[in-house]
């Protein structure tokens, strides 16, 4: 029952990625990319720690929150560029 | 002397209880180590921190969270609904919420809880006139938001931090 | 671990991952960017909300296991992120309607 519910986890996340992957190309606007890409993160995040639970190894927990702590600075540095034309004021 | 080498002392068993999460199988060299980190982290960044305002119930800090919760709850089930639903009836718009509350940490405290709720998100608040810029995606009703908001979450935070 | 926290854990497995999709739908779905930020808010606090609880009751009930408690870290870290990204990206984008009248660059 685990297996299956894993499973369809993975199936709906994936479907969840490519239309994640559709805004980041489709845009329109620079905004709308980093937004996508952030997201695209965020279920990354998702997809390791299912991928976690499955192999029954708790190796990939740094991973995930090393994953989180990326996504965060890279969209604060995109932001703040757009915001500013510059990261460090 | 104690507030010399603790001058937050909610900080730092926030920095403490974050190391014991982060190093799971804890062991009394690690807890040694967190310790340490725990003084000495909040003494290195001390010149960054606003002062927060005094914690004063902290019980009904327990429950507001529970409500927080909850909320995120319902609120998930209803922008799902919308998500899925015809897009033409929906209503987004800017709503100007006039906060009560004057402490910047506070008002960024309300923004993330605003943020965090889907249906909602926090883009400004106004230091100049204490006015909280959100966004809603379904908002047939601005005012009816503004008063949800102010009561269910503004109120609380101003008596939990005793304000 | 027994059945009733396996079918627990299954649940949150697939009812975090159809909010994710969720979130993506709106995502995809919705007409402009500030619309489009409720959409992500949603897969983060609900979606990977539910996977690592999930995750935490799993890894803390398997023989032999012990409780595991990173989950919460990740998941707190995602909470106090997540209102700054949605504000700075919200904040960027009412910028650049401002400045370049709605332009866009694709």
């Amino acid at each position: 029952m685990l297996k299956s519910a894993i499973e369809i986890a993975f199936v709906l996340i994936g479907a969840a990625q490519a239309l994640n992957l559709y805004r980041l190309v489709r845009g329109p606007d620079t905004t709308d990319r980093i937004l996508a890409l952030d997201t695209l993160g965020i279920n990354t995040i998702a997809l390791i720690v299912l991928f976690g639970i499955r192999t029954a190894t708790t190796a990939y927990f740094e991973v995930a929150l090393l994953l989180a702590l990326l996504g965060f600075v890279g969209t604060v540095a995109l932001c703040k560029f757009l915001l500013r034309g510059d990261i460090i004021e | 002397m104690m507030r010399r080498i603790l001058p937050r002392p909610l900080l730092a068993l926030t920095v403490l209880l974050l190391w014991v999460l982060i190093s799971s199988p804890i062991s009394a060299g690690l807890l040694l180590l967190g310790s340490l980190l725990a003084i000495a982290l909040p003494l290195l960044t001390r010149t960054f921190w606003p002062d927060p305002p005094r914690l004063a119930r902290p019980w009904q800090a327990l429950r507001f969270i529970g409500v927080f919760a909850a909320d995120i709850f319902t609120a998930n089930w209803r922008v799902a609904r919308q998500v899925i639903g015809p897009l033409y009836r929906l209503s987004p718009a800017f709503v100007e919420v006039p906060l009560d509350l004057r402490d910047p940490f506070l008002a960024t405290l309300l923004g993330s809880i605003v943020s965090l709720t889907p249906g909602t998100v926090a883009i400004d608040v106004d230091q100049q006139r204490w006015i909280l810029l959100v966004h809603a995606l379904d908002a047939p009703d601005p005012q009816a938001l503004v008063r949800e908001i102010k009561e269910r979450y503004e109120q609380p935070l101003k008596e939990i931090f005793a304000c | 671990m027994s059945p009733a926290l396996e079918s627990l854990v299954a649940l949150l497995i697939v009812l975090g991952a159809l909010f994710i999709l969720l979130g993506s739908i709106g995502l995809a779905r919705l007409p402009d960017l500030l619309n489009r930020l409720h959409g992500p808010t949603k897969a983060t606090t609900m979606g990977v909300g539910a996977m690592l609880l999930a995750s935490t009751i799993f890894f803390s009930n398997r023989a032999g296991g012990r409780v595991s408690l990173h989950e919460v870290a990740i998941l707190l870290f995602l909470f106090i992120t997540a209102p700054v990204t949605a504000h700075l990206l919200a904040k960027a984008a009412l910028h650049r309607k401002k400045t370049k009248g709605g332009a866009s660059d694709g």
